[in-house]
């Protein structure tokens, strides 16, 4: 079993880089694909947990009184923090998330559980569950945090300035123009279309099973043996599937999963937590709403030559991740632009609404849509098209980020930019668009092309490893398990095809197994879109373990050195005698009668990536994903309804693993990031803290009215990236932020209703409503020029 | 009473279930976890599955509906397939299965199933031409990871349906609906079959809630946990279910399903065409009645502004007789109607001859399976060129959906142009007090009153017609 020192023929690549459907879709077609929820009708002896909800932003509690509701039928018991036998807080990043808190600290907050022999009864009894509140003055918006200096966090910084300047003052001095600029970014709900669930039971041995439908197994392991008192070895989590993830269920699963094995330890019997789609989207954190302030000096040209930034997070009640997120949206204000001269400064708001959290992009967004705010007043203000504003300042060879990593493949952003601009015809369609818009005085066409520029690793660097367990069996059979977890965005898939590549054997040879903690231990969040690189080295590092080890075996039986020896379709053979090919699974029995250990762990972390918070420096991603998008639309100037008209996109995703996985989840995040910037919207009631939208009838998702029309898709061809599995970059999360063409395009629209209008103030989601006002504006404001000429 | 029906082709009967319970829990407890809950209120469509149905072509036909916002009761007696039923055998998948998984139409699969349902109704719609894409067959689904595109690549390329049980199945006549007596729990539950057994059940009754298709009241269940000692479904009173076209008027039963009012008149009244494809959902309007949206008598229901442009009637019924009356009389407050106790609305009459120009306009968030803002209903009379009458019928901008009765008086009698919409205008500013709340500010909603008549104007007319 020693290593050789000649080097293996290396796997063939048969089904890495194969367009194939996800690896559940069959079961996802035929309903046969189970989720945490459906595992319920299955289990005997069920108790259904319901919450008790306080009704006020911010209250003292004064008292819970639920002698009634334990009356009522079907009532098997209520939990309080009096049945908490370890630590009653769930908070994943410091501990200030009780479970049963004395301080009710966002509208709807849970107090109590009720527990009962069916949802229905639960539900009933919870509202007879009498609590007193005392209400206290909530903080419900980021200025009013700001004037009350509420926050979370000290304030994080990154300055970066050239060598004549001492100050970010002196390097906007210097410039020949400069504009100020605020913007409001809305917050998003995740909407993953299965919302929060767990089951939780003591299994035969006294285990504490967790069912969770969670991003993070350890961690809610974790987090359930801390409220037990339990050492993680009492807790094992399984996550089966999700229906869908988007981020917020990377530590917001854990609180209800904690509730539930709460219950099933103080009762003795199964018990679920399920959130409907109500109390889901009033108790669970979303994406952060953000303030951004800026101040940016530039020349006649539009080039960018200072940014002063700062940018506040609306956190909600507790830290969460707050803290990486406003990271991340700091790191990502550059998008893809050169900050020559920049300080980028940040702070976490406290407010008595939700705890905010991860979601798809990770402040990334937030932090884009500030600069290419920026650069849109820029353009507006120098005369210049936007396009040729952003293309003047986009990240070239040579160029560093301004927290000091230098961007690798930096030339690759301008080669997407250009074959984008080429293959989606922008310059016709720029003609076409003004023709139009010419000839319709109430309906106008917008389009606008933007860059995106994605850091992929973890922030936090000790996140950055993974890893697997691979069984295989003396029948050739396989059982495949790795640490991440499957939300829908294909991981699972890929790992198959890693691990049959490795191995040289069909997919149907290996069998992914559920995600659980008594698999692999310490794993880490699936989250910033690195699930395929961390957990795809590690299973193909396990995997080659193992065929190192029946290469020695079969070299022995075909009499040949090790390193000649091929797996292929299932068959092994020395190289160039394929016609004495044994099959893979004789070959695994043969190794088995010799004694040789058939099961290996696999593990990888990234390597080289720090981060100094204190100077603001470092080199915090392992490399960076690009891509591109055009984005066509027509406004309504009547009402400020609009449709997207027609799509292009070209993004990076290197090798493809798995081109139709990679196709959707820069399709799915592209149409993702529309709802975000256009329709969906958060409304909290400014009186109450009430989540006002709070479910699928007052909260608009995209429906199949926003898929463009056309929508041309490419995956940018010959990108391999060394040092990442197979070439492949990672794809969750960068094609959310193409969707900023979208929103830059309406803006596009809504300046043809003026004649050159010197500023284009447009919302945060771009509702209609707001579109219209924005609309209104500009021609307003075109009427006053009109009027000063006179 | 046992509950009794057909699921995936196997008789099911089933006792003791309280009323209350949408048929998507009962599936649910009983296994067939295939279907989903994504929201319980008929937005997302996860919960989809068919009934078997006559069309208003007589034919037979799948139906697909949400299946959260089906009392477990009212399905007694009928046929239904869900998504565990559709395929022949495990490794023979039906071939909008096969088509969702070749197209990657899944990613987390949540909503995989209901999309299939929806898709599965529509392989096989009568009446299908081949090639024809009706992306109304799948707006009342949501997915939130695909972005749309392979499922509605799909729908696209669904070819002519193949010769199979489904298809055999279609050949033969529906469950008529049958009547039903239900208690559970204390709740009673009834399902007459004819008007005069609807009256005696109210009389049984009277505090009875009375549900129509549904899709309001088991929204109320599932969200607010609302609570009735007794209901009574009008979804299968014969004399309610109709519509007739003469000379001087269309007429439409209150408890016809709206997307069978929309296949009946399709083309025949153009303000309604507008209508449809921006009401909710076909899985909503597959159950829904223009009797309940009308009773429910919300200010933002969205058939009230068109129907007002049209000049319609409400035909009401009780035990002593019948009496008609404009439908701008018929709302009189907030959700609240002008019925007495023990009176039903029976039928919408809409007069002939219809509007010259008759146009729905509806400002939303969402184009598809939203809830307006504002809707605006216009209907125009014209004689050379002249308004000889106009209705123009609002949603949410008042207590009730309302008629800018001064705005129509400006217009009638005068040329439909630019000029004649400059003196209405001012009259439509300020004439209604409007709201702010989640779906847009009072101000807003305000512009939109005048600004919908400048975009019926614009829409209408060209330029030189719009200055004559």
């Amino acid at each position: 079993m020693t290593r050789s020192s000649r080097p293996m023929i290396p796997p063939k690549k048969k089904h890495v880089g194969r367009a194939i459907s996800h690896e559940s879709a069959r079961e996802h077609v035929t309903g046969g694909a189970l989720y945490t929820d459906d595992i319920t009708p299955r289990m005997a002896n069920v108790l259904h947990a319901w919450p008790v909800q306080a009704m006020e932003a911010h209250a003292r509690v004064r008292s819970v009184d639920a002698s009634a509701a334990l009356e009522m039928p079907g009532v098997a018991t209520v939990l309080t923090g009096e049945d908490v036998p370890g630590v009653g807080d769930v908070g994943a990043a410091r501990q200030d998330e009780p479970l049963f808190p004395d301080e009710v600290v966002f509208h709807g907050q849970p107090v109590a559980w009720v527990l009962a022999e069916s949802e229905p009864e639960a539900r009933r009894a919870a509202a007879a569950v009498k609590v007193e509140l005392e209400p206290l003055e909530a903080i419900l918006t980021v200025e009013d945090a700001i004037a009350k200096e509420s926050f979370h966090t000290k304030e994080l910084r990154i300055v970066r300035l050239e060598e004549e300047h001492g100050a970010i003052e002196d390097a906007l001095k210097a410039s020949p123009r400069r504009l100020r600029g605020e913007v409001h970014v809305g917050g998003q709900e995740h909407f993953y279309l299965e919302s929060q669930a767990a089951l939780v039971y003591l299994d035969e041995s006294g285990q504490v099973m967790v069912h969770s439908s969670t991003q993070h197994p350890t961690e809610t392991q974790l987090i359930v043996a801390r409220v037990l008192g339990l050492d993680s070895h009492a807790v094992t989590c399984q996550s089966l599937r999700m229906g869908g993830a988007f981020g917020g269920k990377e530590v917001q699963a854990n609180a209800w999963a904690s509730v539930a094995a709460l219950g099933a330890w103080k009762t003795g019997r199964p018990v679920r937590v399920r959130l409907d789609r109500q109390r889901d989207m009033t108790l669970t954190g979303k994406r952060h709403p953000f303030l951004g302030r800026f101040e940016v000096g530039f020349d006649d040209e539009g080039h960018l030559l200072a940014l002063d930034v700062e940018l506040f997070s609306d956190g909600g009640w507790s830290l969460d991740l707050s803290k990486p997120v406003l990271f991340r949206a700091m790191f990502h204000v550059d998008n893809g632009y050169l900050l020559r001269n920049a300080r980028v400064r940040g702070r976490v708001c406290k407010t008595h609404k939700v705890s905010q959290t991860a979601f798809r992009g990770f402040g990334g967004p937030q932090g884009m849509v500030v600069i290419e705010d920026a650069l849109d007043r820029i353009a507006r203000a120098t005369g210049l098209p936007p396009e040729v504003v952003r293309a003047r300042n986009l990240y070239r060879e040579g160029d560093v980020a301004h927290y000091g990593q230098p961007i690798k493949d930096a030339g690759r952003l301008g080669e997407i930019w250009e074959t984008l601009a080429e293959s989606s015809e922008l310059a016709r369609r720029r003609e076409e668009i003004a023709a139009f818009n010419a000839a319709h005085p109430h309906t106008k066409r917008g389009l606008a092309i933007t860059p995106v520029k994605f850091g992929i690793s973890f922030t936090t660097a000790f996140f950055n490893q993974a890893g697997a367990l691979v069984l295989l069996y003396a029948d050739g059979s396989v059982q495949l398990n790795h640490g991440g977890t499957e939300m829908g965005q294909g991981l699972h898939t890929k790992m198959l095809q890693v691990a049959a590549d490795a191995l040289g054997v069909d997919l149907e040879t290996i069998r992914m197994m559920p995600t659980r903690t008594d698999k692999v231990p310490n794993t880490s969040a699936t989250a910033a879109s690195s699930g395929s690189d961390l957990n795809g080295q590690a299973v193909r590092d396990a995997c080659m373990a193992i065929r190192e080890r029946l290469m020695v075996v079969a070299g022995t039986l075909f009499g040949c050195a090790p390193e000649d020896i091929v797996f292929e379709d299932g068959e092994v053979f020395p190289a160039g005698r394929r016609d004495e090919a044994k099959s893979f699974g004789a070959i695994a029995k043969q190794a088995y009668l010799q004694r040789v250990p058939l099961f290996a762990a696999g593990y990888y972390r990234t390597p080289n990536i720090h981060y100094d918070e204190d100077a603001g420096v470092g080199k915090p991603f392992h490399y960076y994903a690009y891509g591109a998008a055009v984005t066509e639309v027509e406004v309504d100037g009547f009402t400020g309804q609009y449709g997207f008209r027609r799509v292009d996109i070209l993004h990076d995703c290197g090798d493809s693993l798995s081109p139709l996985v990679d196709l959707g989840q820069v399709e799915g995040g592209f149409v993702q990031g529309l709802g975000w910037l256009t329709r969906e919207e958060l409304v909290w009631d400014p009186e109450s803290g009430r989540l006002a939208t709070n479910g699928a009838s007052t909260y608009k998702l995209p429906s199949l009215g926003e898929c463009p029309a056309d929508f041309r898709v490419a995956l940018l061809p010959k990108a391999r990236e060394e040092g990442v599995i197979h070439g492949s970059k990672a794809v969750g999360e960068p094609p959310f932020m193409l969707a900023l063409s979208a929103r830059e395009a309406l803006r596009d629209a809504v300046a043809a209703f003026a004649d050159a209008p010197p500023l284009v103030e447009l919302a945060c989601p771009s509702t209609p409503e707001a579109v219209f006002w924005a609309v209104e504006a500009v021609k307003a404001s075109a009427q006053d020029a009109a009027a000063a000429e006179e | 009473m046992t509950i009794r029906f057909r699921l995936n082709g196997e008789p099911i009967e089933a006792e003791g279930v309280d009323p209350h319970v949408p048929l998507l829990h009962f599936l649910r407890d009983r296994g067939l976890t295939g279907t989903k809950e994504g929201c319980a209120e008929g937005e997302c469509g996860a919960c989809a599955v068919v009934v078997v149905r006559r069309g208003p072509d007589g034919k037979t036909r799948f139906s697909p509906i949400n299946s959260c916002l089906v009392l477990t009761p009212a399905v007694h007696g009928q046929e239904l397939w869900t998504v565990e039923g559709l395929a022949d055998a495990p490794d023979a998948l039906h071939p909008v299965q096969a088509a969702m998984v070749e197209k990657g139409g899944s990613q987390c699969g949540y909503c995989t199933p209901g999309f299939v349902m929806s898709l599965f109704a529509e392989y096989y719609r009568p009446g299908r031409a081949p090639g024809e894409v009706d992306p109304e067959a799948i707006s009342g689904n949501l997915c939130r990871c695909t972005g749309y595109r392979p499922i509605r690549d799909v729908l696209v390329e669904l070819g002519a349906p193949r010769k199979d049980r489904h298809a055999e199945r279609l050949g033969a006549p529906a469950p008529a609906p049958e009547p039903a007596a239900h208690e559970a729990g204390g709740v009673a539950f009834r399902r007459p079959t004819t008007l005069a057994a609807l009256f005696e059940a109210l009389a049984e009754l009277p505090e009875a809630k009375l549900v129509a298709g549904g899709t309001d009241v088991v929204v109320e269940i599932n969200q607010r946990d609302a609570r009735f000692d007794a209901l009574i479904a009008l979804d299968a009173v014969e004399e309610l279910r109709f519509h007739e076209e003469t000379d001087d008027a269309i007429t439409l039963g209150a408890g016809v399903p709206l997307a069978e009012v929309e296949e009946a008149l399709h083309g025949r009244v153009p303000v309604l065409d507008e209508l449809w494809p921006l009401f909710s959902s076909r899985l909503i309007r597959n159950r829904a009645t223009l009797g309940g949206n009308l009773v429910n008598a919300s200010p933002i229901g969205d058939s009230p502004p068109a129907l007002l442009s049209l000049d319609a009637e409400v035909v009401l019924v009780s035990a002593k007789g019948e009496r008609s009356l404009p439908l701008a009389d018929f709302f009189t407050g907030y959700r609240q109607t002008a019925l007495a106790p023990g009176e039903i609305l029976k039928a919408v009459r809409i007069p002939k001859p219809l509007p010259s120009i008759g146009r729905f306009y509806k400002v939303s968030k969402r184009v598809l399976d939203d809830i307006s803002t504002v809707a605006a209903g216009f209907g125009l009379w014209l004689a050379d060129g002249v308004v000889t009458k106009a209705r123009l019928g609002y949603g949410g901008v008042a207590a009730t959906p309302v008629r800018a009765t001064a705005a129509e008086q400006a217009l009638e009698g005068k040329p439909w142009n630019a000029a004649t919409v400059a003196q209405a205008l001012p009259l439509l500013e300020g004439a209604f007090t409007p709201l702010t709340d989640h779906r847009g500010s009072a101000a807003y909603r305000r512009a939109m009153v005048p600004k919908l008549l400048e975009k019926l104007l614009a829409d209408t007319t060209t330029p030189a017609e719009a200055a004559e």
